[in-house]
């Protein structure tokens, strides 16, 4: 399929992107790696008057440390992403679940803040993001700002990105302490979008659970987080039981949709059996 | 085999049953070739096609003024526009005297009847100009109710899906053994039986998927014709397509160049064919269309479709009494090519291997506002097959008996060959217990039986089933007279012709018509054993009705049996007209001749030969020949077999079944396939491997769902799950050689095995994994939420939801793209 026709703009810097964005009339769409949005082009389910096309703003991409933070660039690669020594370190859950994304073709392309920014509920990144308190930093035509993951993603497709802005980069503070991590991703076939996937985070304190931090991927319009089973788990013995019994709740304030893969249901229980699972598996079980 | 002679350490080895790798590999895995979509014509126009968005619609206007004023639109037609031209897609399979055919417009006049049909073409100067177009015609639809189940569709009061007719019924085919002499009476057999045990399977409609979109271009030269097609079946389609459209046939001349897979979906005369043909004529210019892969997905022909009544009498030994078997078979909007015989063609394979006393076959052919049906890979067979191994495990499970033993109860014994099963079939060859002796073995059948019993003593969340399939399926399509009987409208024949050149290479013709299969590898592998010359001297011709102007294509694992064996037959009447040119030369007796090895030798007369590479430039400069033929060695062949050839195999699944979330996997696969004579091995393993794929497939991932409103949601690869290698285990393969009695080749076919096989080991297997916690049955494909809900309350798992997932922002199907009707307001945001 030949998407419809579209002016392109191929700016070098954050400030030329911007300009472009700015001039590129009513629909503009940013090409990050274009996984996403190339296909719904191709369908015709997008036809954005201006392409806006970030493969050429170096400044975008990369890892860096600042602090306590990890800075990682909105146009990294999935598959710089998972090779990077600084996000191995401070950030496994990320490379974990960005090992699961597609295959190996879109991993070399896709970028980590181009899925953030598409904000697909059945993306595994958002999940993450979530889980980890990351936080968002906005390029506009006024300056930047920052916005937490909890109000970075509003609703289906939908983030708080407004006209004219662009995502640069993602603050993802380092986990400190005695962390676990684990993304559990249930599909149907190796390449295929998560049915359900849950990301944790958990920080074991002298034999018990101090802290879990649980995304659940595709629970709802929105990645969202189990805060039930987090409120169980903290202080909780590392047990089978204990972890089951948290798990249960996992559901609760969800509203997944029901589609061929699934109903809601049955989306409900396996955030359930996968939560318990990524739990038991980062408090180390 | 075991060597014996001296002489044969001498003589070049034998091509047949070498694992050659495949000669066309390398320029198809390159693209270094023509697929149809690379063809450029000078003035080449590019067509797009509108497509209904809803499934069943009176058309009340079209308008085409705005696409028409866009840039670089040539034209745009609607059906009234080509209405008196057009004709009917033909249907060259009515089952029964009294069927019903509404006729099959290539697109449509006044009404639409599935969603995808055409409803108007726009002819562009780029394939972009066009495709931008489509979106600018406004057709008004006034809608209709959709009739889409099958069971709703021959019930009291349903809707019509073509209202001129009485019913959505287009034929009622039996097969009766008593009736037909080949069995007893299957009534008095259910009436006397101790056991009955009585299932309703269903099989779902999947999409051949083929690789290679289908494409099209036609170029028009005068009152001739020349058409490009990514088809199975150029020589099929030239045929019809005359027909169809009034070109004369000898006018017309169709090639199928290099073609990337089929799978029975490219055995069809399409309406985008006969639409294309009918343009070049209108506009007198070469033009092309070639399919989105939505588009192939939504307006391509499906596969499968059954609802299957399955009833199996035995008696308390689980010795089998009678079958009996009622089907509703999914046609789709319209009959096309061979969409009503393809379940009449599984109607003789119901009885597998086992030896039933009395069987009857009833099956009605039924309407529905989706895309027609019609081949797809085993094509009757595999319905057939999953439902008589699956209700031999239920039988089992009624008995108390093990399911491998009763079949080896049932099932025809090795000195029982050749034999005629209930429903009039000779079985050529085989030794089921010899294959399934061997696939246990494979598999590590005792232990996996054994971590079963543990897994399920302890309570595992994780359990483990093993599943059978013993099959056996009739390849070689067809016995011309057989054919004829069923009411086939044509024969089953292969034709093949050999030229020898000057230069002692060989070109052999064939009517074979590959995509994808490797023919050229293997006709030259039975050519240079034939005669005597190396395989690289070996080129092989088809798929153009011009160079290889008799044929009967590709389809039903027959190229090999048929068309192999006329490229045998050809090859012995090269070797019997050069023999005369030898003995001439020789100045010896024909008697006195030996041929082996390409040469001619004089019996007794050390050194006196001649090559037959020589003999073809021998014939070529005509300077010496004898005086009573004509100089040339050439030769053609046409083989009708007498008898279909029955491969056969024992397959295994063991599965494992997560109660947790019904997540199954298949932890290990075995299978031992009998083909008979095996010309590749390697070409046999990979046919193989891509049949039991796809056959795991319709078990585990594939289903064509339409919603309420009769929308395609799987109508892109997002939702339409096509495993790859990543979601498949491997395979532990091996063969039995039986050779099949009924060609010189001795083989058998191995292009469905796979395919037929393994659906009903997977299903069988799950259910076994489960049998104890209550399931008897689970709906395919067996997607984790019905293993689930089948785990959790009984049941077979359920009606999946029918909406396409939210990933990719809904893209579900393109067809509704510039067209609004409230049917068509899917998700996504268009």
């Amino acid at each position: 399929m030949i998407p419809a026709p579209f002016a392109y703009e191929r700016p070098t810097t954050v400030d030329e992107a911007l300009q472009a964005i700015a001039a590129g009339g009513e629909d503009v769409k940013i090409l990050a790696g274009g996984q996403s949005l190339i296909p719904v082009m191709r369908l015709r389910l997008a036809a954005p008057e201006t392409v806006v096309d970030l493969t050429r703003v170096t400044e975008l991409r990369g890892v860096r440390e600042e602090g306590d933070v990890l800075v990682i660039g909105a146009m990294t690669t999935h598959h710089d992403v998972i090779t990077d020594p600084l996000i191995a370190q401070h950030a496994p859950l990320i490379a974990e679940a960005t090992e699961t994304v597609a295959d190996r073709q879109v991993r070399h392309r896709g970028t980590f803040g181009g899925a953030l920014a598409h904000a697909d509920p059945a993306g595994d990144l958002p999940a993450v993001a979530l889980a980890l308190d990351a936080e968002f930093v906005l390029a506009g035509p006024n300056g930047r700002r920052t916005v937490g993951a909890s109000d970075f993603f509003v609703d289906y497709l939908t983030t708080a990105l407004e006209e004219g802005e662009l995502l640069v980069e993602i603050r993802v503070p380092k986990l400190t302490g005695s962390w676990g991590v684990r993304y559990e991703k249930f599909n149907r076939v190796a390449q295929a979008w998560s049915i359900v996937a849950v990301a944790a985070a958990v920080r074991r304190e002298n034999g018990h659970i101090a802290e879990a931090r649980i995304g659940l991927t595709n629970m709802g319009p929105t990645p969202l987080r189990a805060r039930a089973t987090e409120a169980a788990l903290a202080g909780a013995a590392v047990t089978a039981e204990a972890i089951a019994d948290a798990a249960r709740s996992a559901a609760e304030g969800t509203s997944p949709s029901s589609d061929l893969n699934a109903q809601a249901d049955y989306r409900e229980h396996l955030a359930q059996v996968l939560t318990r699972r990524a739990v038991s598996a980062a408090a180390g079980l | 085999m075991t060597v014996t002679e001296d002489a044969a350490a001498v003589a070049p080895a034998k091509e047949v049953g070498q694992p050659r790798r495949r000669k066309e590999d390398a320029r198809l895995i390159t693209g270094r070739t023509t697929w149809t979509d690379n063809m450029v014509l000078p003035g080449m126009l590019h067509l797009a096609v509108v497509r209904s968005p809803v499934a069943h619609a009176r058309i009340t206007a079209v308008d085409v003024s705005a696409a028409q004023q866009a840039p670089n639109v040539v034209a745009v037609f609607t059906g009234r526009d080509l209405a008196e031209e057009q004709g009917s897609i033909p249907c060259a399979w009515p089952v029964t005297p009294d069927m019903v055919n509404p006729g099959h417009p290539s697109i449509a006049v006044d009404q639409v009847n599935h969603v995808g049909e055409a409803v108007a073409i726009v002819v562009g100067r780029s394939k972009a100009a066009a495709t931008d177009a489509v979106e600018l015609v406004d057709v008004d639809y006034d809608l209709l109710p959709p009739v889409l189940d099958l069971e709703e569709a021959v019930a009291d009061g349903s809707g019509l899906v073509h209202d001129q007719l009485a019913s959505n019924t287009s034929y009622h085919f039996v097969f009766d053994a008593g009736d037909a002499g080949t069995g007893a009476d299957t009534e008095q057999a259910f009436a006397d039986a101790e056991v009955v045990v009585s299932r309703r399977f269903v099989q779902q409609r999947l999409i051949p998927a083929f690789m290679e979109p289908r494409s099209v271009v036609v170029q028009p030269q005068g009152e001739n014709y020349t058409m490009w097609s990514a088809t199975q079946v150029p020589h099929v389609l030239r045929v019809m397509a005359a027909m169809v459209t009034g070109i004369p046939e000898h006018k017309l001349r169709v090639i199928a160049p290099d073609v990337g897979g089929g799978f029975g979906g490219k055995l069809q005369v399409n309406p985008e064919e006969i639409l294309c043909l009918l343009l070049a004529r209108r506009l007198g210019k070469p033009v092309k269309w070639t399919e989105t892969r939505s588009e192939s997905l939504m307006a391509a022909h499906h596969g499968r479709g059954q609802v299957q009544f399955i009833d199996i009498a035995s008696d308390r030994q689980g010795n089998v009494k009678g079958l009996r078997v009622r089907l509703l078979a999914d046609m789709g909007a319209y009959l096309r090519l061979i969409t009503p015989g393809v379940p009449a063609l599984g109607a003789f394979m119901f009885p597998g291997i086992y030896k039933f006393p009395a069987y009857r076959f009833e099956c009605d052919g039924v309407f529905t506002n989706k895309v027609p049906t019609d081949a797809y890979r085993g094509a009757g067979r595999p319905e057939a097959t999953f439902a008589v191994e699956r209700i031999m495990d239920e039988l089992a499970v009624e008995l108390g008996m093990d399911p491998l033993e009763l079949r080896r109860k049932n099932w025809i014994q090795a000195d029982e060959f050749p034999f005629t099963t209930v429903a009039g079939l000779e079985y050529d060859s085989g030794d089921y217990e010899q294959a399934t002796r061997e696939a246990l073995e494979l598999l590590g059948y005792d232990e996996l039986r054994a971590e079963q019993k543990r897994r399920r003593e302890s309570g595992d969340p994780v359990q483990l089933g093993i599943g059978f399939s013993t099959f056996t399926e009739m390849c070689g399509l067809a016995p011309s007279r057989v054919l004829g009987s069923l009411s086939y409208g044509a024969g089953g024949w292969e034709s093949a012709s050999i030229r020898m050149l000057p230069t002692g290479k060989v070109e052999v013709v064939t009517g074979s018509t590959p995509h994808g299969q490797g023919h050229e590898t293997a006709w030259s592998q039975l050519v240079a054993d034939q005669l005597g010359v190396p395989f690289e001297d070996v080129e092989v011709l088809h798929g153009d009705t011009a160079i290889s102007p008799r044929g009967m294509d590709t389809y039903g694992s027959r190229s090999l049996v048929v068309g192999g064996t006329a490229v045998v037959k050809a090859a012995e009447k090269v070797v019997a007209k050069a023999r005369k040119v030898a003995a001439h030369l020789l100045e010896a007796s024909e008697d006195d001749l030996e041929f082996a090895d390409g040469k001619f030798a004089v019996r007794g007369t050390p050194g006196a030969t001649v090559g037959i590479q020589e003999i073809a430039l021998a014939v070529f400069a005509a300077h010496n020949y004898p005086e009573d033929i004509e100089p040339s060695i050439d030769a053609e062949a046409t083989f009708d077999p007498v008898n279909f050839s029955f491969p056969h195999g024992t397959h295994l699944c063991a599965m494992e079944v997560d109660t947790d979330t019904g997540m199954v996997k298949i932890r290990k696969y075995a299978c031992v396939d009998d083909v008979g004579t095996i010309v590749n091995p390697l070409i046999v393993e990979g046919q193989i491997h891509g049949g039991l794929a796809q056959g795991i497939a319709q078990a585990l991932y594939e289903e064509a769902v339409y919603d309420a409103d009769g929308n395609l949601t799987t109508g892109s690869f997002v939702d339409y799950l096509v495993p790859t290698a990543a979601d498949l285990p491997h395979f532990d393969t091996a063969t039995t050689v039986h050779a099949a009695p009924g060609n010189p080749i001795g083989a058998k076919g191995v292009g469905e095995a796979g395919c037929i096989a393994s659906t009903p080991a997977v299903v069988n297997a799950a259910l076994d994994a489960v049998r104890h916690l209550g399931v008897s049955d689970i709906l395919m494909p067996l997607t984790p939420e019905r293993v689930w809900r089948a785990i959790r309350t009984g049941g077979d798992g359920g009606a999946r939801a029918t909406a396409g997932t939210n990933a990719y922002g809904g893209a579900q199907t393109e067809s509704t793209a510039g067209v609004a009707t409230p049917a068509s307001e899917l998700g996504g945001d268009r």
